[in-house]
Protein backbone atom coordinates (compact mmCIF):
# COMPACT_ATOMS: atom_id res chain seq x y z
CA UNK A 1 0.00 0.00 0.00
CA UNK A 2 1.06 3.10 -1.03
CA UNK A 3 1.05 6.47 0.90
CA UNK A 4 -2.11 8.21 -0.26
CA UNK A 5 -0.22 11.64 0.19
CA UNK A 6 3.21 11.21 -1.58
CA UNK A 7 2.12 7.99 -3.51
CA UNK A 8 5.47 6.72 -3.78
CA UNK A 9 6.45 5.61 -0.55
CA UNK A 10 4.94 2.68 1.39
CA UNK A 11 2.24 3.68 4.28
CA UNK A 12 3.56 2.50 7.61
CA UNK A 13 0.95 4.70 9.37
CA UNK A 14 -2.65 4.28 9.12
CA UNK A 15 -5.68 5.96 10.70
CA UNK A 16 -8.68 5.65 10.86
CA UNK A 17 -11.65 7.79 12.03
CA UNK A 18 -15.14 7.41 12.72
CA UNK A 19 -17.47 10.33 12.40
CA UNK A 20 -21.07 10.03 12.93
CA UNK A 21 -21.76 6.38 11.22
CA UNK A 22 -18.89 6.89 8.62
CA UNK A 23 -15.20 5.59 8.91
CA UNK A 24 -12.34 7.26 6.90
CA UNK A 25 -9.37 5.95 6.73
CA UNK A 26 -5.86 7.63 5.67
CA UNK A 27 -2.72 5.81 5.36
CA UNK A 28 0.74 7.43 5.15
CA UNK A 29 4.60 6.68 5.09
CA UNK A 30 6.84 8.06 8.03
CA UNK A 31 7.64 10.88 6.49
CA UNK A 32 4.60 12.24 5.57
CA UNK A 33 2.91 11.78 8.44
CA UNK A 34 5.62 13.28 10.27
CA UNK A 35 5.51 16.58 7.73
CA UNK A 36 1.77 15.99 8.65
CA UNK A 37 2.35 16.70 12.31
CA UNK A 38 1.01 12.93 13.35
CA UNK A 39 3.83 11.74 15.14
CA UNK A 40 2.14 10.43 18.00
CA UNK A 41 -0.84 8.26 17.21
CA UNK A 42 -2.23 8.45 20.38
CA UNK A 43 -2.98 12.32 20.61
CA UNK A 44 -6.09 13.89 20.33
CA UNK A 45 -4.73 15.96 16.92
CA UNK A 46 -5.19 12.66 14.89
CA UNK A 47 -9.02 13.58 15.29
CA UNK A 48 -8.57 16.83 13.61
CA UNK A 49 -10.84 15.45 10.45
CA UNK A 50 -8.96 18.91 8.15
CA UNK A 51 -6.18 16.65 7.81
CA UNK A 52 -8.54 13.91 6.57
CA UNK A 53 -10.78 15.84 5.08
CA UNK A 54 -8.24 18.31 2.99
CA UNK A 55 -6.97 14.10 1.34
CA UNK A 56 -10.08 13.06 0.68
CA UNK A 57 -11.20 16.21 -1.06
CA UNK A 58 -8.67 16.17 -3.90
CA UNK A 59 -8.65 12.76 -4.30
CA UNK A 60 -12.66 12.74 -4.75
CA UNK A 61 -12.39 15.48 -7.27
CA UNK A 62 -10.07 14.62 -9.53
CA UNK A 63 -11.54 11.18 -10.22
CA UNK A 64 -14.63 12.91 -11.12
CA UNK A 65 -12.50 14.88 -13.73
CA UNK A 66 -11.43 12.18 -15.55
CA UNK A 67 -8.39 13.67 -16.89
CA UNK A 68 -10.06 16.64 -18.64
CA UNK A 69 -9.27 19.88 -16.93
CA UNK A 70 -12.55 21.82 -15.83
CA UNK A 71 -11.68 25.52 -14.59
CA UNK A 72 -14.64 27.85 -13.41
CA UNK A 73 -15.72 30.26 -16.57
CA UNK A 74 -16.49 32.98 -13.17
CA UNK A 75 -12.81 32.92 -11.57
CA UNK A 76 -10.54 30.58 -13.50
CA UNK A 77 -10.03 28.36 -10.94
CA UNK A 78 -9.40 24.84 -11.60
CA UNK A 79 -9.77 21.50 -9.83
CA UNK A 80 -5.63 21.16 -8.97
CA UNK A 81 -5.73 24.32 -7.65
CA UNK A 82 -8.42 22.50 -5.38
CA UNK A 83 -5.84 19.52 -5.53
CA UNK A 84 -3.14 22.19 -3.79
CA UNK A 85 -5.17 24.39 -1.45
CA UNK A 86 -8.25 22.02 -0.52
CA UNK A 87 -10.46 25.32 -0.94
CA UNK A 88 -12.59 26.89 -3.80
CA UNK A 89 -11.89 30.09 -5.71
CA UNK A 90 -15.47 32.41 -5.67
CA UNK A 91 -19.12 30.95 -4.93
CA UNK A 92 -19.78 29.84 -8.28
CA UNK A 93 -17.24 27.34 -8.33
CA UNK A 94 -19.97 25.41 -6.30
CA UNK A 95 -22.21 25.50 -9.65
CA UNK A 96 -18.62 24.25 -11.78
CA UNK A 97 -17.75 21.63 -9.83
CA UNK A 98 -20.68 20.37 -7.96
CA UNK A 99 -20.39 17.02 -9.83
CA UNK A 100 -17.06 16.23 -8.19
CA UNK A 101 -18.10 17.80 -5.01
CA UNK A 102 -21.04 15.62 -4.17
CA UNK A 103 -19.40 12.92 -3.03
CA UNK A 104 -17.34 14.75 -1.11
CA UNK A 105 -19.79 16.57 0.67
CA UNK A 106 -21.54 13.57 1.36
CA UNK A 107 -18.32 12.15 3.48
CA UNK A 108 -18.48 15.73 5.24
CA UNK A 109 -21.74 16.66 6.54
CA UNK A 110 -24.76 15.11 8.13
CA UNK A 111 -26.71 15.51 4.63
CA UNK A 112 -26.12 17.58 1.63
CA UNK A 113 -29.66 19.49 1.52
CA UNK A 114 -29.02 22.87 3.69
CA UNK A 115 -31.79 23.06 5.81
CA UNK A 116 -30.49 25.90 8.26
CA UNK A 117 -31.02 30.09 8.28
CA UNK A 118 -32.17 31.62 4.78
CA UNK A 119 -31.29 35.04 4.26
CA UNK A 120 -34.88 37.23 4.60
CA UNK A 121 -34.93 38.73 0.77
CA UNK A 122 -34.51 34.79 -0.04
CA UNK A 123 -36.82 33.40 2.09
CA UNK A 124 -39.99 34.70 1.14
CA UNK A 125 -39.04 33.82 -2.83
CA UNK A 126 -38.00 30.34 -1.62
CA UNK A 127 -41.22 29.84 0.58
CA UNK A 128 -43.29 31.25 -2.68
CA UNK A 129 -41.88 28.69 -4.79
CA UNK A 130 -42.70 25.92 -1.98
CA UNK A 131 -46.08 26.69 -1.97
CA UNK A 132 -46.34 27.09 -5.48
CA UNK A 133 -44.82 23.95 -6.09
CA UNK A 134 -47.29 21.94 -3.41
CA UNK A 135 -50.26 24.01 -5.40
CA UNK A 136 -49.15 22.33 -8.71
CA UNK A 137 -48.65 18.84 -6.81
CA UNK A 138 -52.35 19.50 -5.49
CA UNK A 139 -53.96 20.39 -8.82
CA UNK A 140 -52.58 17.37 -11.01
CA UNK A 141 -54.03 15.26 -8.13
CA UNK A 142 -57.10 17.01 -8.74
CA UNK A 143 -57.30 16.93 -12.18
CA UNK A 144 -56.35 12.70 -12.11
CA UNK A 145 -59.30 12.62 -9.59
CA UNK A 146 -61.50 14.23 -11.93
CA UNK A 147 -62.24 16.38 -9.42
CA UNK A 148 -62.70 19.92 -11.51
CA UNK A 149 -64.09 21.77 -9.27
CA UNK A 150 -61.27 21.84 -6.46
CA UNK A 151 -58.59 21.96 -10.01
CA UNK A 152 -60.43 25.19 -10.60
CA UNK A 153 -59.63 26.86 -7.34
CA UNK A 154 -56.57 25.56 -7.40
CA UNK A 155 -55.60 27.09 -10.84
CA UNK A 156 -56.89 30.57 -9.70
CA UNK A 157 -54.45 30.37 -6.33
CA UNK A 158 -51.76 29.21 -8.93
CA UNK A 159 -52.23 32.71 -10.99
CA UNK A 160 -52.62 34.74 -7.95
CA UNK A 161 -48.94 34.31 -7.27
CA UNK A 162 -47.35 33.77 -10.36
CA UNK A 163 -47.66 37.26 -11.78
CA UNK A 164 -45.71 38.65 -8.94
CA UNK A 165 -43.47 35.37 -9.03
CA UNK A 166 -40.73 36.90 -11.15
CA UNK A 167 -38.43 36.87 -8.77
CA UNK A 168 -39.09 33.02 -8.24
CA UNK A 169 -35.32 32.60 -9.60
CA UNK A 170 -34.30 29.30 -7.58
CA UNK A 171 -30.78 28.53 -8.24
CA UNK B 1 -6.85 54.40 17.59
CA UNK B 2 -4.75 52.56 19.10
CA UNK B 3 -5.12 49.11 20.33
CA UNK B 4 -3.81 48.87 24.03
CA UNK B 5 -5.83 51.86 24.52
CA UNK B 6 -8.66 49.45 23.49
CA UNK B 7 -8.77 46.29 24.72
CA UNK B 8 -9.93 45.65 27.69
CA UNK B 9 -6.93 45.03 30.78
CA UNK B 10 -6.47 41.62 31.40
CA UNK B 11 -7.94 42.18 35.01
CA UNK B 12 -10.93 43.36 34.20
CA UNK B 13 -11.27 40.30 31.28
CA UNK B 14 -10.11 38.06 34.40
CA UNK B 15 -13.03 39.21 36.71
CA UNK B 16 -15.54 38.45 34.06
CA UNK B 17 -18.28 35.45 34.76
CA UNK B 18 -20.59 33.01 33.14
CA UNK B 19 -22.31 30.24 34.22
CA UNK B 20 -20.05 27.25 34.65
CA UNK B 21 -17.19 29.17 34.14
CA UNK B 22 -14.92 26.95 36.67
CA UNK B 23 -14.89 24.37 34.22
CA UNK B 24 -16.18 26.50 30.67
CA UNK B 25 -13.79 29.01 30.05
CA UNK B 26 -16.01 31.13 27.19
CA UNK B 27 -18.44 30.23 24.61
CA UNK B 28 -18.02 31.41 20.65
CA UNK B 29 -20.22 30.99 17.73
CA UNK B 30 -18.49 31.96 14.75
CA UNK B 31 -20.42 31.99 11.21
CA UNK B 32 -18.79 32.65 7.76
CA UNK B 33 -20.51 34.76 4.87
CA UNK B 34 -19.16 35.39 1.66
CA UNK B 35 -20.08 37.66 -1.60
CA UNK B 36 -21.79 36.87 -4.33
CA UNK B 37 -20.02 38.34 -6.93
CA UNK B 38 -16.16 38.22 -5.71
CA UNK B 39 -13.42 35.58 -5.39
CA UNK B 40 -12.84 33.95 -1.98
CA UNK B 41 -9.99 35.81 0.01
CA UNK B 42 -7.47 32.95 -1.10
CA UNK B 43 -8.20 33.34 -4.74
CA UNK B 44 -9.02 36.64 -5.15
CA UNK B 45 -5.90 39.06 -6.25
CA UNK B 46 -5.17 41.96 -4.64
CA UNK B 47 -7.69 45.01 -6.24
CA UNK B 48 -10.36 42.42 -5.74
CA UNK B 49 -9.70 41.70 -1.75
CA UNK B 50 -9.59 45.56 -1.33
CA UNK B 51 -12.80 46.06 -2.90
CA UNK B 52 -14.25 43.42 -0.62
CA UNK B 53 -12.72 44.91 2.06
CA UNK B 54 -14.36 48.52 1.34
CA UNK B 55 -17.59 47.10 0.94
CA UNK B 56 -17.79 45.20 3.65
CA UNK B 57 -15.69 47.64 6.65
CA UNK B 58 -18.18 50.34 6.23
CA UNK B 59 -21.34 47.86 6.51
CA UNK B 60 -20.10 46.29 9.81
CA UNK B 61 -19.15 49.45 11.42
CA UNK B 62 -22.30 51.03 10.98
CA UNK B 63 -24.19 48.39 12.64
CA UNK B 64 -26.06 49.55 16.37
CA UNK B 65 -23.84 46.64 18.22
CA UNK B 66 -20.36 48.03 16.64
CA UNK B 67 -20.73 51.67 18.20
CA UNK B 68 -17.52 52.93 19.08
CA UNK B 69 -15.76 50.14 17.66
CA UNK B 70 -12.41 49.17 17.12
CA UNK B 71 -11.95 48.84 13.26
CA UNK B 72 -8.64 49.04 11.25
CA UNK B 73 -6.69 46.84 8.51
CA UNK B 74 -4.80 44.67 9.07
CA UNK B 75 -1.72 46.53 7.80
CA UNK B 76 -1.85 48.84 9.94
CA UNK B 77 -1.27 46.83 13.08
CA UNK B 78 2.36 45.67 14.19
CA UNK B 79 3.31 42.16 14.89
CA UNK B 80 2.97 42.47 18.09
CA UNK B 81 -0.54 43.81 17.81
CA UNK B 82 -1.69 41.01 16.10
CA UNK B 83 0.23 38.36 18.23
CA UNK B 84 -1.82 39.90 20.98
CA UNK B 85 -5.53 39.96 19.46
CA UNK B 86 -4.32 36.34 18.71
CA UNK B 87 -3.84 35.76 22.43
CA UNK B 88 -7.18 37.26 23.33
CA UNK B 89 -8.86 34.37 21.16
CA UNK B 90 -9.80 37.66 18.90
CA UNK B 91 -8.84 36.41 15.87
CA UNK B 92 -7.21 33.46 14.12
CA UNK B 93 -3.83 32.68 13.76
CA UNK B 94 -4.35 32.57 10.47
CA UNK B 95 -5.95 36.19 10.22
CA UNK B 96 -2.48 37.53 12.08
CA UNK B 97 -0.91 36.82 9.03
CA UNK B 98 -2.82 38.91 6.50
CA UNK B 99 -1.46 42.33 5.45
CA UNK B 100 -3.38 44.67 2.89
CA UNK B 101 -6.78 43.83 1.65
CA UNK B 102 -7.86 42.12 5.13
CA UNK B 103 -9.74 44.26 7.92
CA UNK B 104 -10.73 43.78 12.05
CA UNK B 105 -13.53 45.26 13.56
CA UNK B 106 -14.68 44.68 16.69
CA UNK B 107 -16.80 46.05 19.79
CA UNK B 108 -15.36 47.77 22.80
CA UNK B 109 -16.84 44.57 25.12
CA UNK B 110 -14.79 42.72 23.08
CA UNK B 111 -17.99 40.17 22.68
CA UNK B 112 -18.60 40.80 18.85
CA UNK B 113 -15.36 40.21 16.71
CA UNK B 114 -15.85 40.29 12.72
CA UNK B 115 -12.81 39.53 10.72
CA UNK B 116 -12.57 40.65 6.83
CA UNK B 117 -11.19 38.98 4.03
CA UNK B 118 -9.73 35.89 6.36
CA UNK B 119 -10.59 32.38 4.67
CA UNK B 120 -14.34 34.01 3.66
CA UNK B 121 -14.88 37.48 3.18
CA UNK B 122 -16.73 37.86 6.36
CA UNK B 123 -15.61 35.80 9.92
CA UNK B 124 -18.22 36.56 12.33
CA UNK B 125 -18.28 35.86 15.97
CA UNK B 126 -19.90 36.64 19.29
CA UNK B 127 -18.20 35.67 22.37
CA UNK B 128 -19.37 34.89 25.68
CA UNK B 129 -18.23 34.16 29.14
CA UNK B 130 -19.05 30.54 30.72
CA UNK B 131 -21.36 28.32 28.91
CA UNK B 132 -23.85 30.60 26.95
CA UNK B 133 -24.03 29.08 23.60
CA UNK B 134 -27.56 29.85 23.01
CA UNK B 135 -26.81 33.40 24.03
CA UNK B 136 -24.02 33.84 21.70
CA UNK B 137 -26.01 32.01 18.88
CA UNK B 138 -28.64 34.52 19.48
CA UNK B 139 -26.41 37.57 19.44
CA UNK B 140 -24.34 36.61 16.00
CA UNK B 141 -27.77 35.77 14.25
CA UNK B 142 -28.78 38.97 15.07
CA UNK B 143 -25.89 40.51 13.72
CA UNK B 144 -25.78 38.61 10.58
CA UNK B 145 -29.47 39.53 9.76
CA UNK B 146 -28.74 43.31 10.19
CA UNK B 147 -25.53 43.02 7.74
CA UNK B 148 -27.79 40.84 5.07
CA UNK B 149 -29.82 43.40 4.37
CA UNK B 150 -26.62 45.69 3.83
CA UNK B 151 -24.57 42.82 1.70
CA UNK B 152 -25.56 40.87 -0.96
CA UNK B 153 -24.80 36.97 0.59
CA UNK B 154 -23.63 34.07 -1.79
CA UNK B 155 -26.19 31.48 -0.68
CA UNK B 156 -27.22 28.79 -2.54
CA UNK B 157 -31.46 27.40 -1.83
CA UNK B 158 -29.60 23.56 -1.70
CA UNK B 159 -26.37 24.05 -0.21
CA UNK B 160 -26.89 27.42 2.11
CA UNK B 161 -23.98 29.78 2.56
CA UNK B 162 -21.22 29.09 0.26
CA UNK B 163 -17.96 29.11 1.98
CA UNK B 164 -14.24 29.19 0.68
CA UNK B 165 -13.98 26.03 2.03
CA UNK B 166 -16.54 23.06 1.64
CA UNK B 167 -16.28 21.96 4.73
CA UNK B 168 -17.66 25.37 6.31
CA UNK B 169 -20.58 24.94 3.74
CA UNK B 170 -24.37 25.16 4.97
CA UNK B 171 -25.03 26.42 7.83
CA UNK B 172 -21.05 27.98 7.91
CA UNK B 173 -21.67 28.20 11.36
CA UNK B 174 -18.98 26.85 14.01
CA UNK B 175 -20.53 26.16 17.70
CA UNK B 176 -17.48 26.30 20.27
CA UNK B 177 -16.48 26.11 23.66
CA UNK B 178 -13.46 26.54 25.68
CA UNK B 179 -12.89 24.25 28.26
CA UNK B 180 -10.83 24.09 31.28
CA UNK B 181 -9.63 20.08 31.83
CA UNK B 182 -7.42 19.40 34.42
CA UNK B 183 -9.43 16.65 36.48
CA UNK B 184 -9.65 14.85 34.01
CA UNK B 185 -6.22 15.22 32.60
CA UNK B 186 -4.70 14.01 35.70
CA UNK B 187 -7.57 10.97 36.17
CA UNK B 188 -5.76 9.85 32.60
CA UNK B 189 -9.59 9.77 31.57
CA UNK B 190 -9.35 12.39 28.44
CA UNK B 191 -8.52 10.53 25.44
CA UNK B 192 -11.40 8.19 25.73
CA UNK B 193 -13.46 11.23 26.52
CA UNK B 194 -12.06 13.10 23.27
CA UNK B 195 -12.63 9.85 21.43
CA UNK B 196 -16.50 9.68 22.24
CA UNK B 197 -16.70 13.78 21.46
CA UNK B 198 -15.08 12.79 18.23
CA UNK B 199 -17.53 10.26 17.28
CA UNK B 200 -20.42 12.54 17.76
CA UNK B 201 -19.05 14.67 15.02
CA UNK B 202 -17.15 17.23 17.21
CA UNK B 203 -13.79 18.10 16.75
CA UNK B 204 -11.62 18.47 20.11
CA UNK B 205 -8.39 20.81 19.86
CA UNK B 206 -5.51 22.82 21.75
CA UNK B 207 -5.98 26.24 22.82
CA UNK B 208 -5.29 27.90 19.83
CA UNK B 209 -7.96 26.16 17.73
CA UNK B 210 -6.88 23.96 14.75
CA UNK B 211 -3.88 21.71 15.10
CA UNK B 212 -2.37 23.67 18.24
CA UNK B 213 -1.81 21.59 21.20
CA UNK B 214 -3.92 21.74 24.33
CA UNK B 215 -2.08 24.19 26.68
CA UNK B 216 -3.17 24.47 30.11
CA UNK B 217 -5.37 21.55 29.93
CA UNK B 218 -7.61 23.78 28.03
CA UNK B 219 -9.52 21.50 25.00
CA UNK B 220 -11.87 23.34 22.36
CA UNK B 221 -14.82 21.45 21.52
CA UNK B 222 -16.44 22.65 18.26
CA UNK B 223 -18.91 20.98 15.97
CA UNK B 224 -17.53 19.56 12.51
CA UNK B 225 -20.32 19.13 10.30
CA UNK B 226 -21.92 22.79 9.18
CA UNK B 227 -24.24 21.39 6.12
CA UNK B 228 -27.15 19.16 6.70
CA UNK B 229 -29.02 20.23 10.16
CA UNK B 230 -29.99 23.42 11.72
CA UNK B 231 -28.01 26.27 13.89
CA UNK B 232 -30.14 25.22 16.86
CA UNK B 233 -29.85 21.66 16.16
CA UNK B 234 -26.15 22.10 16.40
CA UNK B 235 -26.09 24.34 19.10
CA UNK B 236 -28.39 22.13 21.00
CA UNK B 237 -26.16 19.00 20.53
CA UNK B 238 -23.04 20.69 21.57
CA UNK B 239 -24.50 22.05 24.54
CA UNK B 240 -25.83 18.42 25.71
CA UNK B 241 -22.15 17.49 25.24
CA UNK B 242 -20.41 19.98 27.14
CA UNK B 243 -22.82 19.39 30.19
CA UNK B 244 -21.35 15.51 30.00
CA UNK B 245 -17.93 16.91 29.95
CA UNK B 246 -18.62 19.13 32.67
CA UNK B 247 -19.87 16.51 34.79
CA UNK B 248 -17.44 14.21 33.56
CA UNK B 249 -14.45 16.75 35.21
CA UNK B 250 -16.29 17.26 37.89
CA UNK B 251 -16.45 13.62 39.17
CA UNK B 252 -12.73 13.03 38.21
CA UNK B 253 -11.95 15.53 40.49
CA UNK B 254 -14.05 14.27 43.08
CA UNK B 255 -12.53 11.20 42.99
CA UNK B 256 -9.08 12.10 42.56
CA UNK B 257 -9.40 13.84 45.30
CA UNK B 258 -11.06 11.22 47.08
CA UNK B 259 -8.75 8.63 45.89
CA UNK B 260 -5.63 10.07 45.43
CA UNK B 261 -5.32 13.63 47.67
CA UNK B 262 -2.08 12.91 47.88
CA UNK B 263 -1.06 13.11 43.67
CA UNK B 264 -3.34 16.05 43.53
CA UNK B 265 -1.70 17.81 46.54
CA UNK B 266 1.44 17.33 45.41
CA UNK B 267 0.53 18.36 41.54
CA UNK B 268 -0.74 21.73 42.76
CA UNK B 269 2.08 22.25 45.70
CA UNK B 270 4.87 21.74 43.54
CA UNK B 271 3.16 24.14 40.56
CA UNK B 272 2.59 26.63 43.43
CA UNK B 273 6.23 26.31 44.87
CA UNK B 274 7.61 27.14 40.83
CA UNK B 275 5.43 29.17 39.97
CA UNK B 276 5.91 31.64 43.01
CA UNK B 277 9.52 31.28 43.50
CA UNK B 278 11.47 30.57 40.04
CA UNK B 279 13.47 32.94 38.12
CA UNK B 280 13.37 31.83 34.70
CA UNK B 281 10.28 30.13 33.08
CA UNK B 282 8.97 29.01 29.09
CA UNK B 283 5.48 30.65 28.68
CA UNK B 284 4.12 26.56 28.76
CA UNK B 285 5.31 25.55 31.46
CA UNK B 286 4.08 28.64 32.89
CA UNK B 287 0.24 28.11 31.52
CA UNK B 288 0.12 24.39 32.61
CA UNK B 289 1.41 25.05 36.36
CA UNK B 290 -1.00 28.01 36.28
CA UNK B 291 -4.12 25.37 35.40
CA UNK B 292 -2.68 23.62 38.54
CA UNK B 293 -3.12 26.68 40.25
CA UNK B 294 -6.58 27.41 38.98
CA UNK B 295 -7.62 23.92 39.38
CA UNK B 296 -6.61 24.48 43.23
CA UNK B 297 -8.59 27.76 43.61
CA UNK B 298 -11.49 25.34 42.30
CA UNK B 299 -10.76 22.72 45.03
CA UNK B 300 -10.84 25.58 47.92
CA UNK B 301 -6.55 24.53 48.06
CA UNK B 302 -6.36 28.67 47.66
CA UNK B 303 -9.15 31.48 48.26
CA UNK B 304 -11.67 31.94 46.13
CA UNK B 305 -10.64 35.41 44.91
CA UNK B 306 -7.18 34.38 43.66
CA UNK B 307 -9.25 32.70 40.33
CA UNK B 308 -8.72 36.31 38.63
CA UNK B 309 -5.31 36.43 39.71
CA UNK B 310 -4.78 33.07 38.35
CA UNK B 311 -6.54 33.81 34.94
CA UNK B 312 -4.92 37.42 34.42
CA UNK B 313 -1.93 35.71 34.82
CA UNK B 314 -2.73 33.26 32.17
CA UNK B 315 -2.84 35.94 29.52
CA UNK B 316 -0.32 38.38 30.84
CA UNK B 317 2.20 35.82 30.93
CA UNK B 318 2.13 35.00 27.10
CA UNK B 319 4.84 36.12 24.53
CA UNK B 320 3.03 38.86 22.91
CA UNK B 321 1.42 40.30 26.19
CA UNK B 322 4.88 40.48 28.01
CA UNK B 323 6.62 41.90 25.50
CA UNK B 324 4.07 44.69 25.57
CA UNK B 325 4.93 45.40 28.77
CA UNK B 326 8.53 46.50 27.85
CA UNK B 327 9.72 48.39 25.07
CA UNK B 328 13.03 47.03 24.60
CA UNK B 329 12.59 43.77 22.26
CA UNK B 330 13.23 40.80 23.89
CA UNK B 331 14.96 37.48 23.45
CA UNK B 332 12.69 34.30 24.47
CA UNK B 333 15.06 33.90 27.20
CA UNK B 334 14.88 37.60 28.68
CA UNK B 335 11.27 36.91 28.55
CA UNK B 336 11.66 33.86 30.65
CA UNK B 337 13.63 35.98 33.13
CA UNK B 338 10.81 38.60 33.19
CA UNK B 339 7.81 36.12 33.41
CA UNK B 340 9.57 34.50 36.20
CA UNK B 341 9.67 38.16 38.19
CA UNK B 342 5.76 38.96 37.49
CA UNK B 343 4.93 35.52 38.88
CA UNK B 344 7.05 36.19 41.83
CA UNK B 345 5.87 39.41 42.34
CA UNK B 346 1.75 38.32 41.67
CA UNK B 347 1.72 35.50 43.92
CA UNK B 348 3.60 36.99 46.97
CA UNK B 349 0.42 37.79 48.68
CA UNK B 350 -0.56 34.14 47.64
CA UNK B 351 0.00 32.18 50.88
CA UNK B 352 1.11 27.92 50.32
CA UNK B 353 -2.17 25.67 49.14
CA UNK B 354 -4.34 24.61 52.41
CA UNK B 355 -4.76 21.16 52.09
CA UNK B 356 -6.39 20.86 55.49
CA UNK B 357 -9.38 22.74 53.60
CA UNK B 358 -9.13 21.14 50.49
CA UNK B 359 -12.27 19.10 49.02
CA UNK B 360 -14.05 21.89 50.28
CA UNK B 361 -14.77 23.84 46.79
CA UNK B 362 -16.16 20.41 45.46
CA UNK B 363 -19.71 19.74 47.22
CA UNK B 364 -21.00 23.32 45.99
CA UNK B 365 -19.62 24.22 42.85
CA UNK B 366 -19.55 28.02 42.70
CA UNK B 367 -22.01 28.25 39.33
CA UNK B 368 -23.94 25.11 38.88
Amino acid sequence: MLCSICKEKPATVHLTQIVGDKMQKLDLCEDCAKAKGINDPTSFSLADADVLFGLGASQEIEQSGGGVETKCPRCGFSQADFKKSGRLGCPECYKTFAEGLEGLLKTMHKGTHHSGKVPEALRANREQSDRLKLLQKKLAKAVEDENFEQAAQLRDEIKQITPRGTGLGVT
Amino acid sequence: MKLDEFLISPAETARRHGPHDRIVMSSRVRLARNLRDAAFPGWAKKPERLKVLEAIRPAVESLPEMKDAFSEVMENLTTLDKQILVERHLISREHAAKGSGSGLVFNREESFCVMINEEDHLRMQALRPGLQLRQAWGAIDHLDSELEKKLDYAFNDDLGYLTACPTNLGTAVRVSAMLHLPGLVLAEQINPIIQSVNKLGLAVRGLYGEGTEALGNVFQVSNQMTLGETETTIVERLDKVLSQIIEHEENARQILLEKKPKVVFNHIGRAYGILANAHSISSKETMNLLSLMRLGVDLGLFPAEERSTVDELFIMTQPAHLQKQFSDKLSAEERDLLRADMLRDRLKHVSRPNTKKGGAGLDKPANS
